[in-house]
């Protein structure tokens, strides 16, 4: 007990902080903090919500600045490591994390006007946006598997709660229980992981792992296998991969239709980072071990994915599985192990956002006050009433589809090149025969869209928001130049492919 | 000395931990959990691991049992109600992965089967490698906590800060009726009009 004589102890000395390194999350989450301020302070006066949609907005706009700074320098001089090598932000993070700023300034968009119909509390609403987003640009800037894994509860647990927000509805309540438990649950396999990878290569930092695995042989590889398997499962659980995607069409029905979108696009953007970066950076030498798993799960969840949607009725649960079917499009990407594959996932990520947020906007548009309904009867003759919305919104599940001159196209155009390129035929032929099957149910929804009401359709005919109108154009803006005009951003995605 | 004090507290661990079990009264099956946890407290610190210790006070027997006994008092369980099973198999099932697990503990302490870099006695792999005495455990922690471990450290406090939000959100009773908005009456009539 002779430890208190604290003169005899070492100084500690405290790493040094990039702070621009980690600006983007202190932003984020900074404002969200300032929302939670706000609301204490103002109460429930007129100016409250409005004060904390600026600061949501401030937040994200502070952050996409600190991105933009970084993405130069990043690219002049290589990849910034702080925090005690916490924290790497190279060009795939940077890429990554704007594709999340996009997803999150459309969530917060769509949202005021559905918070305002749906008579919800805005401020807590908007607070537990903005850590999630903080959560998921800190995941995908870690270079740690312990800081990896407080940044996934960080970007979880306000999406358990945001999925239950709707505490009137049965269904939203349902959504948030099943999400929380299930990813409770897969957060502890994750971690299961971590602990499992710790103890074969006695370090948590992916970069550590990377070079010990590189100069050593493992005496006995079985721990080392069994956490790479449980990080895969954990992470396959976030993708909404096949068979770890049980929650995803009870959560994506039930939770509240900006919440669906925000949980598509953003969420996936983050869940991938980490996969890839993962199993790049740490196990690049495994490759011979997890791409066979990969290929399984990348099938399975196309499979899964595509027909399983043919047999639903609710509109958003369809949509649910294509986003799990987009998933297994990603990972046929990331499964190539290439430069390419890697930039095509990358590419699919962006495109994805766009569709996937501007799918739900229309469907958040054109559902009534109670947000309940979304069977395909309800929305049969949406587009005869309403052309400018249900055009939009039939060339939305087009480009999902993946049809030529479409952003949609280009994203499964480069996976499957990516897949050709390294002589993976058989997902090419897996992806292409699940795109054919895709078409269909995204044809069945445009086709109820498209066909004459018969007396039993349900759906709004609400002036569009300001807002959500914002969102509406620009992300459809966005999926066309992507479609017509790839170059610019398939060249942005491979200057983006690199950890370095 | 020391090997007395391990035996008092082992046999109170035990004591405490089937006293849990068995005891009929909820309230007292919380306070055998108290001096099992307790007794788990001592045997920390004669491995000298007096941070866990202190953890295991503070935050177990503080923080978790204390919920206990209030969700206890709160609800109120019936004697009766607590002692019916609804899972018929859950003896059986209990008696077999305990087993499990038992054998697993036996088998895993004959064996070192943990692979990869060798920890020299505390010297931490990443990081700040500076050398000389360290200081005792609560130091290392400290120390690690401000060097390795900055950026995680960091984030735990936004994690606490959703965690607070969102029991806020989640335990508020449903539906704030006086914050909600009139619809605009053209919408409305628009939407009967629809449907």
């Amino acid at each position: 007990m002779t430890g208190f004589v604290l003169a005899a102890i070492a100084p500690i000395t405290t790493p040094s902080v990039d702070w621009l390194g980690v600006a983007p999350v202190i932003a984020l989450g900074g404002a969200g903090v300032a929302i939670v301020l706000a609301r204490a302070l103002l109460r429930r006066s007129a100016v409250t919500t409005p004060v904390c949609v600026a600061l949501g907005i401030l937040g994200v706009v502070l952050a996409a600045i600190f991105e933009y700074r970084l993405w130069h320098l990043v690219r002049a001089d290589g990849a910034i490591t702080t925090m005690a090598g916490m924290v790497r932000v190279d060009p795939f993070g940077v890429f990554l994390s704007v594709v999340v700023l996009i997803g999150t300034i459309y969530a917060l968009f769509i949202s005021v006007a559905y918070l305002k119909r749906e008579s919800l509390d805005a401020p807590e609403y908007l607070a537990l946006v903005m850590l999630s987003a903080a959560g998921m640009v800190a995941i995908i800037t870690a270079n740690d598997l312990i800081a990896i894994f407080v940044a996934l509860e960080v970007l979880s647990i306000p999406l358990y709660v945001l999925a239950a927000f709707d505490r009137r509805r049965m269904a939203s309540q349902e959504a948030g229980l099943k999400y929380f438990v299930l990813g409770a649950f897969s957060s502890a396999v994750f971690l299961y992981g971590v602990a499992l990878t710790y103890g074969a290569t006695g370090s948590t930092s992916l970069t550590a792992i990377g070079d010990f695995l590189a100069n050593n042989t493992l005496y006995e590889q079985g721990t080392l296998l069994a956490g790479g398997a449980l990080l895969l499962a954990g992470l396959g659980f976030k993708v909404a991969a096949v068979p770890f995607h049980f929650w995803t069409p009870d959560v994506y029905e039930g939770a509240p239709t900006p919440v669906t979108a925000f949980m598509a696009a953003a969420t996936k953007a983050a869940a991938f980072a980490v996969l890839i970066r993962v199993f790049s950076i740490a196990f690049p030498l495994y490759r011979t071990d997890w791409k066979p798993a990969l290929w399984v799960l990348a099938v399975l969840t196309l499979v899964v994915g595509s027909v399983a949607a043919l047999v639903q009725t609710d509109v958003k649960r369809i949509l649910a599985y294509s986003a799990i079917a987009h998933s297994g499009y990603i990972l046929i990407g990331f499964q190539t192990g290439t430069i390419a594959g890697r930039q095509a996932a990358l590419l699919y990520l962006l495109i994805y956002t766009f569709m996937a947020i501007g799918t739900f906007a229309v469907i958040m548009l054109a559902s009534m006050t109670g947000d309940d309904r979304h069977s395909l009867d309800d929305y049969r003759g949406f587009a005869l009433q309403r052309p400018v919305l249900g055009g939009i919104l039939i060339f939305f599940l087009l480009a999902q589809a993946g049809i030529p001159l479409t952003g949609g196209f280009i994203a499964k155009l480069e996976v499957f090149s990516a897949a050709a390129q390294s002589n993976n035929y058989s997902l090419l032929v897996i992806g292409v025969l699940a795109a054919v099957v895709a078409m269909f149910f995204y044809l069945r929804i445009a086709l109820a869209l498209a066909s004459p009401a018969t007396g039993g359709e349900y759906f709004s005919d609400r002036r569009v928001d300001r807002w959500s109108g914002v969102v509406v154009a620009t992300a459809a803006l966005a999926v066309l130049a992507t479609g017509v005009t790839p170059g610019p951003f398939i060249d942005w995605a491979r200057q983006a492919v690199y950890f370095v | 000395m020391n090997a007395v004090i391990f035996f008092i507290f082992a046999a109170s661990t035990l004591v405490g931990a089937g006293g849990v079990v068995l005891a009929r009264n909820p309230v007292h099956s919380a306070l055998f959990l108290v001096q099992t946890l307790l007794s788990v407290a001592v045997l920390f610190l004669l491995q000298d691991a007096e941070l866990l210790a202190a953890v295991q006070v503070i935050v177990y027997a503080g923080a978790i049992v204390v919920l206990f006994l209030f969700v206890i008092m709160l609800i109120g369980v019936d004697r009766r109600e607590a002692l019916t099973e609804t899972l018929r198999f859950q003896r059986p099932i209990a008696v077999a992965l305990g087993a499990i697990v038992l054998a697993e503990i036996i088998f895993l302490t004959g064996h070192t089967w943990a692979t990869g870099a060798a920890t020299q006695s505390g010297v931490p792999i990443t990081g700040s490698t500076s050398s000389g005495d360290l200081g005792n455990n609560i130091q290392r922690v400290a120390r690690v906590l401000f060097t390795d471990f900055l950026w995680p450290f960091e984030l735990t406090a936004l994690l606490l800060v959703v965690a607070v939000v969102g029991s806020v959100v989640l335990a508020r009773g449903s539906g704030d009726r006086s914050e909600r908005s009139i619809e605009e009456p053209s919408s409305t009539a628009d939407s009967e009009s629809a449907s």
